[in-house]
């Protein structure tokens, strides 16, 4: 008998299978839309890396010199490219320090004076000696500072290395 | 719970008196050409929502169009089905629409009272067919760069004003940043727009007249 309690009417039957085709074609669109929508936070960017300095015997002693290198960051479809400056620093045959050209002020790019033996900071005036510490105001703190104590310096086949983490 | 919640809507939203007139309509003996305008209107809709995802990621830039699409088919999860999606969708709207067309003309269901629906129904093929036009420069391309050119080219052999409307078109002399800003607003907003509301009209058509019975015969 039709549209009694127990059968199923053709009627109902069509509701039923509508909604669960419909709800199979919403999870099948919805899950990977969600997927793509939260994708870009859910890749994690790695911006620490070894970076090769060269080798060390090339490096004079006694003297900061100053290295440059690039590091590139893709972020969706643009890439930045960020050049950096570090001052790698043989103070004698054992030991090397690496200080980051940032002053820790206001970020602006310190410079080794050969003759005042200091980094001079070219906004401010701040000044770091040689072993990157503060000798006169506004800085904070010290340059930041590479060595093998820190644990992010080594010295693999005769060449050197810092661990930068990102800019 | 459920029951009391929708009858609670149902009495100040009047949803029985929707669903009634808008599905339960009668409707004469038809056969699965009939279903080709849902199938139409499923489309646009599945048009609109992968398309609006697709905003999250393009860039309508000369210079970043094409690296945008290729983060979103390689980076992004589920990127390539959503554009996938959108890709194929597009194709098979257009084939849907004309052949829903072509159902509607071999079984003379244009004629009174359903001129109207008709009208609307060739404006909307033909800006379906615009969405393609347009759609098809936003990849930037090699393909969507000589289509456009070749599309825009066709426009400008009408006599007289063809030159000018081709500029129109192009916003310039040649397919530039111009171009791809114009094509995108067309895309996404001028053409849904249009299309939308003349869906709104074509639907209210179908309902308050109700569709045509297959023709037997010597009718």
């Amino acid at each position: 008998m039709p549209g009694s309690q127990h059968e199923l009417s053709r009627n109902g039957f069509v509701k039923v299978v509508t909604a669960m085709v419909g709800t199979a074609m919403g999870a099948i669109i919805g899950i990977p839309a969600i997927g793509y929508l939260v994708s870009p936070a859910t890749k994690i960017q790695k911006s620490d890396a070894w970076i090769p300095l060269g080798p060390l015997e090339n490096i004079p002693l006694g003297e900061p010199t100053l290295f440059s290198f690039t590091r590139s960051q893709v972020t969706g479809w643009e890439k930045t490219v960020n050049s950096y400056g570090v001052y790698v620093w043989r103070k004698n045959e054992d030991e090397v320090k690496v200080f980051s050209n940032v002053c820790t002020h206001l970020s602006c790019r310190v410079r080794w004076d050969a003759e005042k033996k200091a980094y001079l900071c070219p906004c401010h005036a701040g000044i770091f000696d040689i072993e990157g510490n503060v000798i006169h105001d506004p800085p904070p703190r010290p340059l930041d500072m590479y060595a093998e104590s820190e644990g992010n310096l080594k010295i693999e086949e005769g060449t050197l290395f810092i661990h930068f983490v990102g800019g | 719970m459920f029951v009391k919640i929708l009858s609670w809507l149902d009495e100040r939203l009047g949803l029985t008196a929707i669903y009634n007139t808008v599905l339960d309509r009668k409707v004469p003996k038809v056969n699965w050409w009939f279903t080709l305008g849902s199938a139409s209107l499923f489309l646009f809709a599945m048009q609109c929502v992968t398309g609006i995802m697709l905003t999250i990621y393009y860039v309508p830039d000369p210079a970043k169009a094409y690296d945008s699409i290729q983060y979103i088919m390689n980076d992004v999860a589920f990127g390539w089905l959503i554009r996938g999606m959108h890709h194929w969708g597009a194709t098979l709207m257009i084939i849907v629409v004309f052949l829903h067309m072509l159902r509607t003309y071999f079984y003379a269901a244009y004629k009174y009272p359903r001129e109207l629906t008709w009208l609307t129904g060739v404006v909307l093929l033909l800006a379906t067919l615009g969405m393609g036009f347009t759609g098809y420069l936003l990849p930037m391309n090699q393909r969507s760069y000589w289509a456009s050119k070749v599309g825009a080219s066709i426009a400008g052999t009408v006599p007289g004003i063809g030159p000018f409307i081709e500029k129109v078109i192009l916003g310039g002399s040649d397919i530039s940043a111009v171009t791809l800003a114009r094509f995108f607003s067309v895309h996404i907003w001028w053409l849904p727009v249009v299309i939308g509301a003349l869906i709104g009209i074509h639907m209210y058509l179908v309902i308050r007249i109700g569709i045509s019975m297959i023709p037997h015969e010597g009718d």
